[in-house]
């Protein structure tokens, strides 16, 4: 009871309070008259976010370069070490395993997702509007599993007993029934990477929804006519479906596996939950939690941030471009 | 889910002139397709169903059987609704984090986190869509460059933020729902922005100048006028930021953590102790998907809305 006002209390008064740094601003500004007026006004509107945006977004950048250049010691002491953090990053095995398993999941788990949600998308597209509906819902609903929800029913059906003992994950008692053999470990296999590919389905079960449903928007956009006159012509399904269809939803195709790109270099959830990145299935996101948490590293924590915003670089340079020649054709 | 790129079409109002003249093509049964599509959502259903039936099971069903084995004889297992009493009030399991405290936390966390970014963007939009400053172009470029900064950024610097604050003004930050609502707010801006700043210049300009000659302050304008206008691209925006904040475990726990733990943060407590039976975990997962699953049920067709103007717009 005492809980539920607390909450009460706090969400109310939180809102309160910055709905009246607004009225706050104006009520300074409005008393402000002529040319000083028009030129502060913009910044009642912008500035609470310009706030935000420098103290909470891009001051972090510059402290996580700084701190990255910071050695801890033994005693937990601090000291400006260079480079130290990253190549002591980079010549420890691990780390190396690390990088190839981010790598690992931004090749795949984006194409998977994309494929998938295309074919869920154009095999649904052909079932009554009835159907096609409650197909897609079932394939969307995991984008309302949060990532430790969607952890907990996997790593149910990845679940492994000492053999002899009753087997109660899904995976292990389809494979001792089908194969005789003994139950595997499975989150804990890391040849071929078998692991990581399993924490991967997790998200790829995730994701699907979201890009079958921006997917399926594009495909029904594109004009029935031009599909019409491809079938006229004596194209085959596939043929009028690659060569008319596909460049048409391009720009989405890209827009999804962009999306899925940048969830899956930050990807933390998961593999924290099911694997807490053991077993040769770390990742950036766990390693740096690792890092700052387990180790009280921040400096070497640090640099495993940087490396991943270096990895996001690129990504952000496309998105200002492609803003850039979007507002040229406004 | 923070990308976008270009599409110069709307695709909803595009799907809904198409699926007139589809309709004709569609009338045959197929049944092969049907099949085929049957089994992959029966398919992508399985986890969701596995823990849902283990979630009303004993622990010791739960710990000797798999949960299909129960399919085959509904009637021979002991069904129990213990597991959902005992993760709300955190009973039996190791940690003692009561689920349903953690709801309240989650609420309390999260409906701020939803409309203080709204309210935020609302205010950054307006001005970036209907008034004149310098720089105006450069900084919304920012804007967008920030839209894919991964959050991990900002966790030491903040929480070296917070803790000199609390060491200059005596205030405790770290632990409390404000030090999460910040942060989840600040990387909601750059997306809620674009979003908003892309609806806002879509409205007749015509109608606010006309308010303007009437006499009307911008801040009048904006309250009386844009926002209720910008109706449907709020409400799509904060469904998904709401579900965004819902299933955040990282945040909460980086700067609440302990002191008022939210749903993730009980749900992976109970997944660290699944050795004391998978039942509990399955009704805790349950407790923690109760209201996204709703949300997202009911407001399906608003929260597809927001997607596309998120990612294609």
């Amino acid at each position: 009871m005492q809980q539920i006002l607390s909450v009460l209390v706090s969400v109310v008064g939180g809102l309160a309070v910055s709905f009246l740094i607004y009225l706050g601003l104006n009520w300074v500004v409005g008393r402000t008259t002529g040319r000083t007026h028009a030129r502060l006004l913009p910044y009642v509107f912008l500035g609470p976010v310009l706030v935000l945006l420098v103290a909470f977004l891009l001051v972090p950048v510059a402290q996580t370069v700084w701190t990255s250049l910071q050695v801890t010691d033994q005693y937990g002491l601090e000291s400006f070490g260079g480079l130290a953090n990253y190549t002591s990053l980079f010549t420890t095995p691990s780390f190396v395993d690390t990088l190839i398993n981010n790598l690992l999941w931004i090749l795949v788990v984006p194409a998977l997702v994309v494929v998938i949600g295309l074919l869920v998308a154009t095999l649904a597209d052909r079932l009554g509007a009835k159907r096609e509906k409650a197909f897609k819902t079932i394939i969307f609903l995991p984008m309302s599993v949060s990532f430790i929800a969607a952890a907990s029913m996997w790593t149910f059906i990845y679940a492994y007993n000492a053999p002899g003992q009753p087997q109660v994950g899904l995976l292990n008692g389809i494979w001792t029934a089908v194969s005789g053999a003994g139950p595997v470990p499975w989150l804990q296999e890391d040849g071929f990477r078998l692991n990581s590919f399993l924490l991967m389905a997790v998200v790829v079960w995730l994701n699907a929804g979201y890009a079958m449903v921006l997917l399926s928007a594009a495909i029904k956009a594109v004009p029935e006519e031009t599909v019409e006159a491809a079938r006229i012509d004596g194209a085959t399904e596939r043929q009028a479906f690659f060569s008319v269809i596909a460049p048409q939803i391009r720009t989405t195709i890209v827009a999804v596996g962009i999306t899925v790109l940048i969830t899956v270099m930050k990807i933390f959830d998961i593999v924290f939950a099911m694997t807490n990145g053991q077993f040769t299935t770390n990742v950036l996101g766990v390693e740096f939690y690792t890092q700052f948490f387990s180790f009280n590293d921040p400096g070497k924590a640090s640099a495993v941030v940087v490396i991943l915003i270096l990895a996001v670089v690129p990504v952000i340079v496309y998105q200002v471009r492609t803003y850039r020649e979007q507002e040229a054709l406004r | 889910m923070t990308g976008l790129a270009p599409a110069a079409t709307t695709p909803d109002l595009a799907a809904g002139r198409e699926q007139v003249s589809r309709t004709a093509r569609r009338e045959r049964p197929r049944v092969g397709l049907t099949v085929v599509l049957g089994i992959v959502a029966v398919l992508w259903m399985v986890p969701a169903i596995g823990l849902f039936v283990t979630s009303f099971r004993t622990t010791t069903a739960a710990q000797t059987t798999g949960w299909w084995t129960t399919l085959g004889d509904l009637f021979g297992d002991a069904w129990t609704l213990q597991n959902y009493g005992d993760a709300l009030s955190g009973a039996t399991s190791g940690t003692g984090v009561s689920l349903a405290s953690g709801f309240l936390n989650s609420v309390a966390v999260a409906v701020p986190a939803t409309v203080l970014p709204l309210m935020f963007s609302a205010f950054a939009a307006y001005a970036f869509t209907f008034l004149e400053f310098r720089f105006k172009e450069g900084f919304f470029a920012v804007i967008v460059g920030l839209l894919v900064v991964p959050v991990q950024i900002a966790l030491i610097p903040v929480l070296n933020l917070y803790r000199e604050f609390t060491e200059a003004t005596g205030i405790q930050v770290t632990g409390t729902y404000p030090a999460a609502w910040i942060v989840h707010s600040a990387f909601a801006l750059p997306l809620c922005i674009f979003i908003l700043r892309n609806y806002m210049s879509t409205l007749p300009v015509a109608l606010i100048e006309a308010a303007r000659v009437d006499g009307a302050s911008h801040f009048q304008i904006f309250w009386r006028l844009v926002v209720p206008m910008s109706v449907p691209a709020l409400a799509s925006f904060a469904i998904f930021q709401f579900l965004w904040v819902w299933n955040d475990y990282l945040v909460a726990y980086i700067f609440i953590g302990n002191a008022a733990p939210v749903l993730q943060q009980g749900l992976l407590g109970l997944l660290g102790q699944y050795n004391q039976g998978w039942n509990l975990v399955a009704a805790g997962s349950f407790i923690v998907l109760v209201v996204p699953l709703f949300v997202f049920l009911s407001l399906q067709r608003f929260f597809v809305r927001g997607l596309t103007a998120g990612s294609v717009k």
